[in-house]
């Protein structure tokens, strides 16, 4: 099979595993209204599951033709990590899904996948031959190991969620609504982000802009009207708008013009489409998803979260870290470099292990551990964005 | 000290919360483990006596109930956490890119920064991860984990040795899992024993009162891993000595041979060739993503070089060289001999090896009177020429640049961009003429001089930057580490699960516990009490108190 006949199919096989992902979530959903899935007899989240696992499996294609067609893993890009964490938060929600049966749990933990896949995309898609660094079977599962844990972690993100929407009290403003509805809201800027690219991604917008990056000239080009120009660029293409003001010059990194718009471009239409589904719900967001996880038990949700972090933490932690020295002393000559990804592994690894010992402890269990969840994904979601958008160091790939 | 008798006649030690033998609770020191307040008994260290929570007198003891402490614990690593997040704000002194104006950090973090990059550098910020309050906190961190890890294990060792299967009905009564039955079958209880025994549970009976456990191996593991990580940060500290740890980095041009430095002159390495390969950008694969990127993306850095090892040992005397290896030099392929590793680690195209001069009259016909050749990277301090002309190297400026005050300069060490200041003596006489010629220059100072040089050829050749290594820690933290993740994964992947039966008059009480996944003991006690009549337990937790 020639090399584009294998990427057409690995692509379309992404594509399926989009649309089966967002299939199942709707089959999730329905296991809420069914009384009888708290008795695992509910055939929608049979449906689900099996959709589900389809999906998985199609994006398992997506990966193995990928991976035939460049010849290493598709894991040495920013699109194609990203793209694998949606999947490794699938496969951890399949094999928890099958411990636990709460379909529920399908409902987030499907749409945080596909966000992250709808993320991915705005990063370069083409196939990317390796620079020498990365030219290392040990980085290849030192990735793979990472994402497979942070999956792992990302549900105890979704239960800690579900815990919040259905324990907090919402009869009353609280410094915890508002803190919950801070966390809806964000959900709500990753929508913005996906409604805003595809939009102008169907439309076919394009800008391109000349700028110079490190005394080089270079071009940059933006499918989103540019709100944020690149610092110092100039428009080339005519007709285009212009941009309001420029990106900041301390930003590095490649295109990061081009990816703080983007931020502007979600934040503005995620708060749009935020207060509309105020205006219509006339309520809190959170207040008013909280009838409908009447049936889930807390007690539940809460071991899913702990339990989520106690088999996600070692894989994380072979991956993130010792993996991870084992490359970077064949690369690079020290297993330990203190580079900003590094770092932020290490942030990560601490801040779960804290979880754990404050697990140990009474008066933790419940609502803090959920908040603690959410925290511990908003780290990982901090190394996966701003890390690589801001910190420039080794790991910012291409 | 005080010893604690039991009623069912275990003495205990000093500060025993629940009772060894059968977890009667110990009237007094109920507030110990927090248990007077709550209905459900705390059952992390099962309620042994553990010395920080039993003696707090002297300093000694204050100090170790300090560092025992999980809370304490807790707040190190979460400074440790924030500190680290506070240095990965700006790039570290070692990451102050190449191409910065200044790369002096005085200047650098202000220039790019700002105000607050000044006071990233004034706090030190800019070497944080090896200051000394950084190295303190994770020191820290080491000694809380082992006072921690000794406080709790001896005694938790001890309780779950001499644990009986019969328990105090309070004690069962008060565990998070608990069903009590009035009237079961005869053989309900040996129904239950055999199912549990089919799960790979251990069931002791003593006169009828059950306890099935399994995974109590499980509980060693946060103890296992501990003792990793002191092996880390033991082997971190090693690798502070020299010993224990040798760091070089060598330039070496094509066709150069060089002692290793560290190696004491007993080991010699050549570089034959520098290649330097780039994708193909007409790939079928990945032309599309080499397009976008719009320049050459490298495909490969390699040296191929030669190992020798000295072998006569005569001072003064030449060494013989013996050949040990000839090997590429990639990177991700580091090549290993003796306790030596060595690293690609950097390059430099494009140096000048040498470079030939013609010296011809001012206003002849262009025909060289004479010519010679410096070899740049080590030239001599005269040139005698057949003709009789005589060319002394003045000044020589490998990597030349016109610094601020509009002084010629050397950049660097490395024949990069050769400049020279030449004294030209014609035959037969004494005074010079003073030439500066470069790439692309050549200066005549004076003005009036009859002689001038060009250039006339030139190689070039590739320099290859290699690191040197012994690192003797290295095993120290494959070690640390292998045993933090079996540790880590013993703790986590199993777990110890006790369920006790106590038979009353005619029924039975049932109660169980696990440290962590509750889900699944539920459903081997759903297994193993199906069609008996005894009760499902009940989970008795109260969430968020
Ligand atoms: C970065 C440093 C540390 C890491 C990665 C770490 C890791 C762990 C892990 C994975 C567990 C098992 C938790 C569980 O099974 O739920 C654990 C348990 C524990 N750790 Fe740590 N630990 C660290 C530092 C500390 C420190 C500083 C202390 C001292 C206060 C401490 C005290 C404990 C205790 C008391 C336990 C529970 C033991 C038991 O359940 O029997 N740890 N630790």
């Amino acid at each position: 099979m020639s090399t584009s006949m294998l990427l057409d199919i690995s692509n379309a096989m992404l594509f399926t595993a989009f649309i089966l992902y967002l299939i199942a979530t709707f089959f999730f959903g329905a296991t809420i209204r069914d009384k009888r899935s708290k008795h695992k007899k509910g055939i929608a989240g049979k449906i689900g599951i099996t959709i589900t696992i389809i999906g998985f499996l199609a994006q398992l294609v997506y990966f193995i033709t990928r991976w035939m067609a460049s010849g290493h893993a598709p894991v040495s890009n920013l699109f194609e990590f990203t793209t694998f964490l949606g999947m490794s938060i699938v496969l951890a929600f399949i094999i928890i899904y099958f411990i636990y049966k709460t379909g529920v749990l399908g409902l987030f933990a499907l749409p945080v996948a596909m966000i992250i896949i709808a993320y991915a995309s705005i990063f370069p898609t083409e196939v990317s031959p390796l620079v020498p660094s990365l030219q290392s079977y040990w980085l290849q599962i030192h990735v793979i190991t990472v994402s497979l844990g942070q999956g792992i972690l990302a549900i105890s993100f979704v239960a800690g969620l579900i815990y919040l929407i259905r324990q907090i009290d919402q009869t009353v403003r609280s410094k915890r609504t508002t803190w919950l509805e801070i966390v809806l809201f964000t959900i709500f800027l990753f929508i913005g982000f996906i409604v805003s690219t595809s939009i102008f991604n169907f439309m076919d917008y394009e800008a391109t802009f000349e700028y110079t990056e490190q005394n080089a000239l270079t071009t940059t080009e933006y499918h989103l009207p540019a709100i944020a120009g690149p610092a110092g660029g100039e428009l080339m293409t005519e007709g285009a708008m212009e941009p309001w003001f420029e990106a900041p010059g301390w930003m590095q990194g490649e295109d990061a013009g081009r990816k703080f718009n983007t931020v502007i471009w979600s934040f503005l239409t995620g708060t749009l489409i935020y207060l509309l589904a105020r205006l219509v719900l006339r309520k809190r967001i959170g207040k008013a998803m909280q009838p409908l996880l009447k049936n889930v038990k807390p007690d539940l949700l809460d071991e899913i979260n702990y339990r989520s972090v106690t088999i996600g933490f070692p894989v994380f932690t072979l991956g993130g870290l010792i993996f991870a020295s084992i490359w970077a002393q064949i690369a690079w000559d020290r297993f330990w470099g203190w580079d900003p990804k590094e770092v932020w592994a290490l942030i990560t690894w601490f801040f779960y292990a804290a979880y754990l010992h404050l697990r140990l402890s009474r008066g933790w269990h419940g609502e803090k551990s959920a908040w603690l969840a959410v925290g511990g994904f908003a780290i990982i979601l901090f190394n996966l964005i701003v890390v690589n958008l801001v910190f420039a160091g080794l790991h910012s790939y291409a | 000290m005080n010893k604690i008798k039991c009623e069912c006649g275990h003495v205990n030690p000093e500060g025993t919360v629940l009772c060894e033998a059968c977890g009667k609770p110990i009237e007094g020191n109920q507030h110990i483990d927090g248990n007077d307040e709550k209905k459900l008994l705390n059952m992390r260290y099962e309620g042994s006596a553990r010395r920080s929570q039993t003696y707090n007198k002297s300093i000694i003891d204050k100090t170790w109930g300090f560092f025992s402490s999980v809370k304490v614990g807790v707040w190190l690593i979460v400074l440790a956490l924030i500190a680290s997040a506070l240095g990965s704000i700006l790039p570290q002194e070692m990451y102050i890119p190449a191409d910065a104006p200044s790369r002096d950090p005085a200047i650098f973090y202000e220039e790019r920064y700002g105000v607050f990059g000044l006071i990233f550098y004034q706090l030190g910020f800019h070497n944080l991860y090896s200051s000394w309050w950084y190295m303190l906190l994770i020191a820290l961190i080491g000694v809380s984990l082992v006072i921690c890890s000794i406080d709790r294990f001896v005694p938790l060792y001890k309780a779950l040795k001499k644990q009986k299967a019969k328990r105090h009905s309070t004690f069962l009564r008060r565990q998070r899992l608990f069903s009590e039955t009035e009237s079961i079958n005869e053989n309900d209880l040996d129904t239950v024993k055999e199912r549990l025994k089919k799960q790979r549970y251990k069931v002791r009976d003593e006169d009828g009162h059950i306890l099935a456990e399994k995974g109590r191996f499980s509980r060693w593991g946060p103890y296992v891993n501990h003792i990793g990580l002191i092996i880390i940060l033991l082997a971190a500290i090693l690798r502070m000595t020299p010993i224990m740890y040798l760091d070089e980095y060598i330039w070496i041009r094509e066709g150069e041979q060089l002692v290793i430095p560290g190696t004491e002159g007993q080991f010699y390495i050549e570089n034959e060739q520098f290649l330097l390969e780039n994708h193909d950008p007409n790939d079928e694969v990945f032309g599309e993503a080499i397009e976008m990127e719009g320049e050459m993306i490298a495909s490969n850095y390699q040296t191929d070089l030669i190992i020798y090892e000295a072998k006569n040992d005569v001072a003064g005397a030449d060494p013989d060289l013996e050949k040990i290896v000839e090997d590429e030099l990639r990177m991700n392929h580091p090549v290993k001999f003796d306790r030596y590793t060595l690293y690609q680690s950097g390059y430099q195209l494009n140096e000048f090896s040498n470079m030939s001069f013609d010296i011809v009259e001012e206003d002849g016909d262009g025909e060289a009177l004479g010519t010679f050749t410096v070899d740049l990277s080590s030239p001599e301090t005269s040139y005698e020429l057949d003709s009789g002309f005589q060319v002394e190297v003045s000044q020589y400026f490998p990597d030349f640049y016109m610094d601020e005050d509009g002084n010629p300069a050397s950049e660097t060490n490395f024949p990069r961009n050769p400049g020279f200041v030449f004294l030209v003596y014609p035959p037969e006489s004494d005074t010079a003429e003073v030439s500066f010629i470069g790439i692309g220059r050549n200066i005549d100072a004076t003005g009036d001089n009859n002689y001038s040089l060009s250039i006339n050829d030139f190689d070039m050749r590739a320099a290859s930057g290699i690191t040197v290594r012994v690192d003797y820690t290295l095993p120290f933290f494959g070690l640390g580490a292998a045993i933090f993740m079996i540790g880590v994964i013993q703790g986590m992947y199993w777990q110890h699960r006790r369920i006790w039966l106590r038979p009353t008059s005619d029924g039975v009480m049932l109660a169980a516990h696990t440290n962590k996944n509750w889900h699944g003991v539920q459903k081997d006690i759903e297994k193993a009490i199906d069609g008996t009549k005894i009760n499902m337990v009940e989970d008795q937790q109260e969430l968020d108190e």
